[in-house]
């Protein structure tokens, strides 16, 4: 037997077909296709969870997505474990261990549960009053404090071991919901041939035929008839039917997405399978068809466990055979709730009473429940409800006061009406209207090409729907060119039909009460907090929202908005329309990360970009670092070797020796066109005319403000060719800023640009051996000074394969830096590495790098400049043609600021004690005594310990630091002050002739 | 996510694939020289933060490569319309729909409560 609570013969499982899981230690038996609720309540089970603020006991409300009771924690090993669940959604799966939550040390005794005692001083808005002081305790003491008592569930702490996927699709009608309104409007935009897609959030579709039994369509039972049209559909070409899908946000242009459950009601899941899969849907058409969610009565103490929602009670027996009690009250303002009363009474269920607000409920609803025995009390009113763990009785009075009659029962099913589900119409921007008559929110104006039908349209009545949902799926399809060959016909019919509802507090939970009416469940805000917050001035819906927490929680207020919204408008004495309804928001349901992130974690979270010779690098036993999405050889350690160790060592190796270098990451433009040389001239500060073939120059890139943008070497490789290079982070936003200006003010010119980063592997072979060591490689190219001298570049051939060979260097030393097409990379650089390793050479990284083009006081735009500096603070001036007519940042140039005196420039520093290297960032005085706080007049921009020069070296930026040379400044630390004295920025070689040996 | 259409690929493709670039009609001065302090911050630091219809660039970036201009509200995020760089600003009135759907916004509602 799969729970005592399973009525024979009741319910659309398999009784056969069980399943066995485990419910905080203990384990329990359930039928396959049943949620973690239906189970629960099959075993007796309603005390299923704690209130997030008072601790209170709570139970399971509703049997859908909109539970705001029942969270839970789902978990199939330390990795797999999901907090916050809803109950009523999660399928019951062999082996499932489920967790209550926000209770210690048990459910049934949770010492939070304190909070209900000292509840008057938890009032609306108390976290904004009561912790106000002292400033520091809030991050210290109460926010950790009000956060561990306060809880959802715990997250798991390991790396979740499922994977997830992404989909994106397009259609020409999207459905959203598959009730009677979907399946029929998929049904006749399907028979046109257009393409569908159907969704719906649970595990089967038909919607509210999960629970009204009454209904026939096409002379079939109506969840027979919503199956075997899913059934219809899916074998369609043209249509793709998705239960177990949730369109949770509806974006621009008809642009939804949808969470599809792949594997989470699974046993065993494949693990091939995604958990998960994310639909990004591009519609031509949307039609919605959300239905409707019941709203619960506000009365007092309204949220004991066994207290829930009539229509959730009908589909716990009607869909799953489980009766939610023994001895059922009713209490609503709804005729829907009777036919719940009258399908328990019919399995053989107790109802003592049904005791409605309204004293004329539906003569239909009336006589049949008579018919039926059970007794109606019009116009009374539940006034309070007892029963510690469970509800046990309710107190019933006539409305308008009167002693309450107390009635035994241990379940109670409440209704207020129907709250139309416009949360994907408002989310598509679309505006919803009062209808005062019904008093509910409708679709108003629709900002989308989208249409709702049924029950989120207002529609109540079966056979309007099914002829609405027809008459939108065909209109829908017509809209991309498709028209039906015959018209789609479908015939409903069903027992009732419904009157009356309610929004706001019912009888004895008025404005003169204290009691607890629950509003919103999860964040157990009552009626009584509304009316506070407008008595403490909040007077928009907005702000009583945020005052309470009314509909933040993770339900977002499915239930409790309009109930919120009819006590702030009664209270502030206006109509409700004018007090406005608060924006719906994507999600409509919460999503897990894994589905929206899918497949971008880990090794796929960013792509990594690799050299062609990186795998060489590696076995040269490299130790890499990310510079933006490269990996770049930082440095190469040997046996023994810390990376100080190692840097020394290749720092001094390259100028004692040689060194090579993958310089791959660079940046490569190739400038081509009759018009290359005028585009540099105006995109760099350089001259270029005068560039002849053959020779490079370095050339600066400003912005139109006049502060340095890029830098790097341009080789011309013929009247019309420029090899470019720009720094590796620089290259894509470098290209951007190229073909921006080329485009859209130079549009004259005739060049093209092509980035060419990834066409080139670049071998840098610097030192004094650097000759020796390429030269036999090299065919067809004169290597001597004078014949291929510094800042030149030659094409030619090297180990056999085609080069673009550079004389260039970026250490001081006599430099190459060797071309070739990507896939040859690796087989050069082998090459060079043969002759480079035995003459003592080394491989080296971007920290030797780095301090090798310190000491010669080269600057690395990023580092060393920061989007302020211009190029007289760099001390470049030089590279700045003073010719030109025009070039991007000539204008900047001189303005104002730019040219005032006090500019931060570029300095080098010398520490008095040399052994100090200082910090990159650190802070420069002048004045170390001063009071605080201090007039900082720059900083260190990068320092370093330089094996080379016996000390350490720094490059800083200090107001008027030209003319501060030899001047003695202090960088304050937190230990001790650091006296340094100002220097130019060449620390070796100051007169430049290692560069040209 | 939207979709814009790419006046040299004569076609809708999704928002990834483009970049905003900053306003539209902002031609850089052939006199960069001569121009005087005040005249250099207008081109170059002065915008308008625009309540409605913008005029403003955007790249294919993840496509054509080509930089286009397009007319865009602000408040409603839709594109009126798009064109080629270089072409004047469009009629306007002749392309936007007589009655635009208004977005619910704070104020509106705050207005509504008062």
């Amino acid at each position: 037997m799969s729970g005592a609570n399973r009525i024979p013969g009741a319910g659309r499982l398999t009784p056969a077909k069980t399943a066995r899981f485990v419910f905080d230690g203990k384990s329990y038996a359930a039928l396959e296709g049943d949620t973690a609720a239906s189970a629960l309540l099959a075993n007796g089970v309603h005390l299923v969870g704690r209130s997030f603020k008072y601790h209170r006991p709570r139970g399971i409300v509703s049997a859908g997505a909109e539970e705001p009771n029942a969270l839970i924690g789902v978990e199939r090993d330390a990795a797999r474990k999901q907090p916050n669940v809803r109950a009523t959604v999660q399928e019951v799966f062999d082996g499932m261990k489920v967790i209550s939550q926000n209770r210690w040390p048990s459910l049934s005794f949770d010492v939070g549960a304190v909070n209900n005692l000292l509840s008057p001083f938890f009032a609306a808005g108390f976290y904004y009053k009561t912790f106000m002081w002292p400033k520091q305790a809030w991050k210290h003491v109460y926010e950790p404090q009000i956060r561990a008592a306060a809880g959802l569930g715990v997250s798991p702490t390991e790396d979740d071991t499922d994977h997830y996927s992404s989909r994106y699709a397009h259609c020409d009608v999207l459905v959203i919901g598959a009730g009677v309104a979907g399946l029929s409007a998929a049904l006749a935009a399907a028979k046109t041939g257009a393409r569908v897609i159907i969704c719906d959030e649970q595990a089967e579709v038909g919607g509210a035929l999960h629970y009204d039994k009454s209904v026939t369509i096409n002379g079939l039972e109506g969840f027979t008839w919503a199956q075997a049209t899913a059934a219809e559909l899916a074998q369609m070409e043209n249509v793709t039917v998705l239960p177990r899908t949730t369109a949770f946000g509806y974006y621009a242009q008809n642009f939804v997405g949808l969470t599809e459950r792949v594997t989470e009601h699974l046993a065993k899941p494949d693990r091939k399978l995604p958990r998960e899969r994310l639909w990004q849907v591009r519609a031509k058409r949307v039609i919605i068809a959300t239905g409707a969610i019941e709203r619960h009565m506000v009365f007092a103490n309204n949220d004991r466990p066994g207290i829930m929602l009539a229509s959730a009670a009908r589909t716990f027996l009607n869909h799953f055979g489980v009766a939610v009690g023994k001895k059922i009250g009713v209490y609503t303002a709804n005729d829907s709730a009777y036919e719940a009363a009258f399908d328990l009474k019919r399995a053989g269920i107790t109802v003592a009473a049904i005791v409605d607000s309204r004293e004329k409920p539906g003569e239909a609803v009336l006589a049949e429940a008579r018919k039926l025995g059970i007794e109606v009390l019009t116009g009374h009113a539940v006034i309070e409800t007892a029963g510690k763990l469970r509800v046990s009785s309710m107190s019933v009075a006539r409305n308008g006061g009167g002693r309450g009659r107390s009635i035994a029962i241990d379940a109670l099913l409440v209704s207020a009406g129907w709250t139309p589900s416009v949360h994907m119409f408002s989310q598509s921007r679309g505006k919803v209207a009062y209808d005062f008559e019904s008093q509910r929110f409708l679709p108003g104006t629709y900002a989308q090409d989208c249409l709702s039908v049924g029950a989120c349209n207002g529609t109540n009545d079966l056979q309007a729907t099914i002829e609405e949902s027809l008459a939108a799926g065909e209109l829908t399809s017509n809209a991309s060119g498709f028209t039906a060959s015959q018209k789609t016909e479908l015939q409903g019919s069903n027992a009732f039909a419904w009157t009356g509802g309610m929004a706001g507090a019912a009888e004895g939970a008025g404005p003169d009460t204290t009691v607890k009416a629950f509003i919103d469940f999860q964040n157990d805000v009552c009626a009584k907090d509304i009316r506070l917050a407008v008595r403490e001035g909040m007077h928009s819906i907005e702000h009583i929202k945020r005052f309470t927490t009314n509909g933040m929680a993770t339900d977002q207020g499915k239930l409790s908005n309009i109930h919120g919204l009819a006590i702030a408008a009664e209270t502030l004495g206006r109509e409700i329309p004018k007090v406005g309804l608060t924006t719906f928001r994507a999600p409509y349901t919460p999503v897990t990360f894994g589905a929206l992130i899918n497949h971008s974690r880990g090794e796929l979270f960013d792509p990594t970009r690799k050299t062609p010779m990186h795998a060489l690098e590696e076995a040269q036993g490299a130790v890499f670092e990310d510079v933006g999405q490269w990996k770049r050889a930082w440095y190469y350690p040997r046996a023994g070797e810390d990376m100080h160790q190692a840097v020394n060592r290749e720092c001094k190796t390259v100028r004692d020796v040689a060194g090579i270098f993958d310089a791959s990451t660079l940046g490569k433009i190739e400038v081509v066109g009759p018009d290359a040389a005028q585009f540099l001239n105006l995109i760099y500060t350089n001259s270029w005319d005068t560039l002849k073939p053959g020779r490079c120059r370095y050339g600066i890139m400003l912005r139109e403000d006049g502060f340095v943008y890029d830098d790097g070497v341009v080789g011309r490789m013929a009247e019309d060719r420029f090899h470019v290079t720009t720094t590796t982070g620089g290259a894509a936003r470098v290209m951007n800023h190229m073909e921006d200006y080329l485009q859209t003010e130079f549009p004259h010119l005739n060049v093209w640009l092509t980035s060419a980063t990834e066409q080139w592997a670049v071998i840098a072979v610097q030192g004094p051996k650097a000759r020796e060591i390429i030269a036999p490689l090299v065919e067809g190219i004169d290597l001597s000074n004078e014949a291929f001298p510094h800042m030149s570049v030659r094409e030619g051939k090297i180990c056999g394969v085609p080069t673009r060979l550079f004389r260039m260097s970026f250490t001081g030393e006599t430099g190459f830096e060797v071309n070739v097409p990507a896939d040859f990379g690796p087989a050069v650089w082998a090459a060079i590495w043969e002759r480079a390793e035995p003459m003592g050479a080394c491989a080296y990284g971007t920290e030797t790098m780095h301090i090798l083009r310190a000491e010669k006081g080269y600057i690395i735009v990023g580092q060393d400049t920061d989007g302020t500096v211009t190029p007289d603070d760099a001390s470049l001036s030089w590279a700045v043609g003073k010719k030109k007519p025009d070039f991007v940042g000539i204008r900047g140039l001189r303005r104002p600021d730019l040219v005032a005196d006090g500019r931060k420039q570029l300095v080098g520093l010398l520490t008095k004690d040399p052994k100090l290297v200082l910090e990159e960032g650190a802070q420069i005085v002048a004045d170390p005594n001063q009071a605080l706080p201090m007039t900082m007049i720059g900083h260190v921009t990068s320092s370093y310990w330089s094996e080379n020069c016996g000390r350490s070296i720094a490059l800083a930026l200090v107001a008027g630091g030209k003319a501060k040379l030899g001047e003695t400044l202090y960088v304050p630390m937190p230990d001790r002050t650091i006296a340094v004295e100002v220097s130019d920025m060449v620390f070796i070689d100051k007169e430049g002739g290692r560069i040209n040996g | 996510m939207l979709l814009i259409y790419c006046p040299y690929c004569e076609e809708e493709r999704s928002e990834l694939e483009f970049r905003q670039a900053g306003d539209a009609h902002i031609a850089r001065p052939t006199n960069m020289t001569e121009m005087t302090d005040e005249e250099f911050e207008a081109f170059f630091f002065l915008r308008d933060n625009v309540k409605g219809l913008t005029y403003e660039r955007w790249r294919h970036l993840n496509g054509c490569g080509r930089f286009f201009n397009a007319a865009r509200d602000t408040v409603s995020d839709k594109f009126v319309t798009t064109y080629k760089a270089g072409l004047p600003k469009p009629d306007i009135s002749a392309l936007r729909p007589a009655t635009e759907a208004t977005v619910e916004t704070y104020e509106a509602t705050e207005s509504n409560a008062k």
